[in-house]
């Protein structure tokens, strides 16, 4: 009984506060508008407290070179070639590692994805090769292949096929079973099949493995060129530690890291153009 | 295993089921069922759900390769389907959803889109359509093969009450211009009524009843006729008002 005689005046109330309050127009639950340069904003304040703590003298040079030393000493290893020739060695061991292991990635997961014996076959073995880091095999590798370019390359291959191979197999196995009957009803054939239905629907998980397989070919890169290297951007670096050059460490750690950046910008600009029928949340 | 086409063949009819049986189990899901379409006949299949009525319409698409039974069954080689989801390819474009697996099929693909009222969206996203024009996009796949029989399960089921009367009508329009023999799933009585010539009752994975359409066009819910078919038909369907 009292619940029903207060309930009228609960009610005016609700409707007053409701006229009261402009109405506000913005999703609660998304993550909201995008901030302009948003992505440049964490980048610029760490550029500045490092700025800060140089001109201070807070940061000892020896630590920790100041951002206008690197610049200069960048300008200096521009000038004399150094930097360019390291990088295009780099930037070369890199691509064709990427090449090698994309490629050695994408034909074992079709292999796998397409037939329950290429499953059984090889599934096992590379679960196997996913759970021992690639890093761990350079004391054999360089057993077998001495420590020229071909163990190098290989490392870096071993480090990418591996997310290209996981991603890729796993997009082929989850494509809606749904999308396979109607490609029977439609009486595709076996290749229209893999063509219209299992490539495209692989390629988001391709992608994804692609963004891992970036990143893993840096990190191998760096290990690689440590280890009695002649060129590179790690032999730039390596060399420079037993200097006590902090600024061109920084300026190698720098150059992987725009590398890194540049690399992953390409590859989801690929999926932007690729993936262009796909609606996500962040769109 | 299922037994294809067996001792049947296909004379004047366009579909001949024979003593059908399909079992998931111990449980037969369809229990001996006897059907016969002539071609270009519209006949729906009404049923309570768990009655087999998609078991059927699975066993005709030859969908059913993992289900024990048996009986015979014969079917014309050229088949559509449409799914209650419209099941487009989401990376592929409206043109080519509707041209899949087909040769050199652009133009008839675009005659097939005007004719179910989406000439000009040949280039869009299946993402960026409504629900209804997805499920128009899938008739326009279905009937740009120019099936002598079409299955359709549930299509209009997902579907709002408005975007469903105009879907009747265009399914009606559709079926008159290219003149397959139709299976419909439905659980929906009216729009059987509104679209069928015949609508068969499946319970149990039995056929219970059978009805002939045989209204005024246009059919509409107010006509005695209808409302007596109807009863019937909720009738059998065990549902006493």
């Amino acid at each position: 009984m009292t619940q029903l005689a207060t309930l009228p005046g609960v009610r005016a109330e609700r409707d007053q506060t409701a006229v009261a309050t402009p109405v506000r127009r913005r999703r609660r639950l998304g993550p909201g508008k995008p901030i302009r340069f948003g992505a440049a904003i964490g980048p610029v304040l760490l550029l500045g407290v490092w700025s800060i703590g140089s001109a201070t003298g807070w940061l000892d040079p020896r630590v920790l070179s100041a951002p206008w030393t690197v610049v200069t000493t960048t300008g200096d290893l521009i000038a004399d070639g150094r930097l360019q020739s390291n990088l295009l060695t780099s930037a070369q061991r890199a691509f064709v590692g990427l090449g090698l292991g994309i490629a050695l990635g994408t034909v074992l997961a079709l292999l796998s994805g397409l037939s329950r014996f290429g499953e059984a076959v090889l599934d096992g073995p590379i679960q196997i090769k996913r759970a021992i880091p690639s890093l761990a095999l350079l004391p054999l590798l360089i057993l077998w292949l001495g420590i020229g370019e071909s163990m190098k390359i290989t490392t870096i291959t071993l480090g990418v096929f591996v997310p290209i191979y996981i991603h890729t197999h796993n997009g082929l196995r989850t494509i809606d079973s749904r999308y396979v009957e109607l490609a029977e009803t439609v009486g595709l054939s076996r290749w229209e099949f893999i063509r219209r239905v299992v490539l495209p629907g692989a390629l988001p998980g391709f992608l994804l493995g692609l963004r891992f397989a970036v990143t893993g070919a840096w990190l191998a890169l760096v290990v690689v060129e440590q280890i009695n290297s002649t060129s590179g951007i790690g032999y730039m670096m390596e060399l420079a530690r037993t200097y006590g050059q902090t600024d061109i460490i920084i300026v190698g750690l720098v150059l992987y890291g725009v590398l890194g950046l540049l690399f992953d910008g390409a590859v989801r600009l690929i999926q932007r153009k690729a993936l262009s029928w796909r609606r996500t949340l962040a769109d | 295993m299922a037994t294809h086409a067996g001792g049947l063949t296909l004379e004047k009819t366009a579909v001949e089921v024979r003593g059908l049986v399909r079992k998931y189990g111990e449980r037969a899901v369809l229990d001996g069922v006897d059907l016969a379409i002539q071609p270009g006949e519209f006949v729906a299949l009404l049923g309570k759900s768990g009655s087999g009525k998609s078991t059927l319409l699975r066993a005709l698409a030859g969908l059913d390769y993992d289900v024990d039974g048996s009986g015979e069954l014969a079917v014309p080689a050229n088949v559509s389907v449409v799914f209650q989801d419209s099941r487009l390819l989401p990376w592929a474009r409206v043109l080519d959803n509707v041209a899949l697996g087909l040769r050199a099929a652009d133009e008839r693909g675009r005659e097939s889109l005007a004719e179910v009222g989406l000439a000009g969206r040949e280039q869009a996203w299946p993402n960026e359509l409504s629900g209804g024009e997805q499920q128009r996009v899938a008739l326009a796949r279905s009937l740009v093969r120019e099936p002598v029989l079409l299955l359709a399960d549930e299509p209009f089921g997902a579907l709002d009450a408005l975007t469903r009367l105009k879907m009747h009508v265009l399914l009606r329009k559709l079926c008159a211009a290219h003149q397959p023999a139709v299976l419909l799933v439905t659980h929906d009585v009216d729009e059987s009524i509104v679209l069928a010539d015949r609508v068969i009752v499946l319970d149990e994975g039995r056929i219970v009843a059978e009805e002939p359409i045989d209204l005024a066009e246009p059919r509409s819910p107010a006509d005695p006729g209808f409302t007596a078919v109807r009863s019937i038909l909720l009738d059998a369907l065990g549902v006493s008002l």
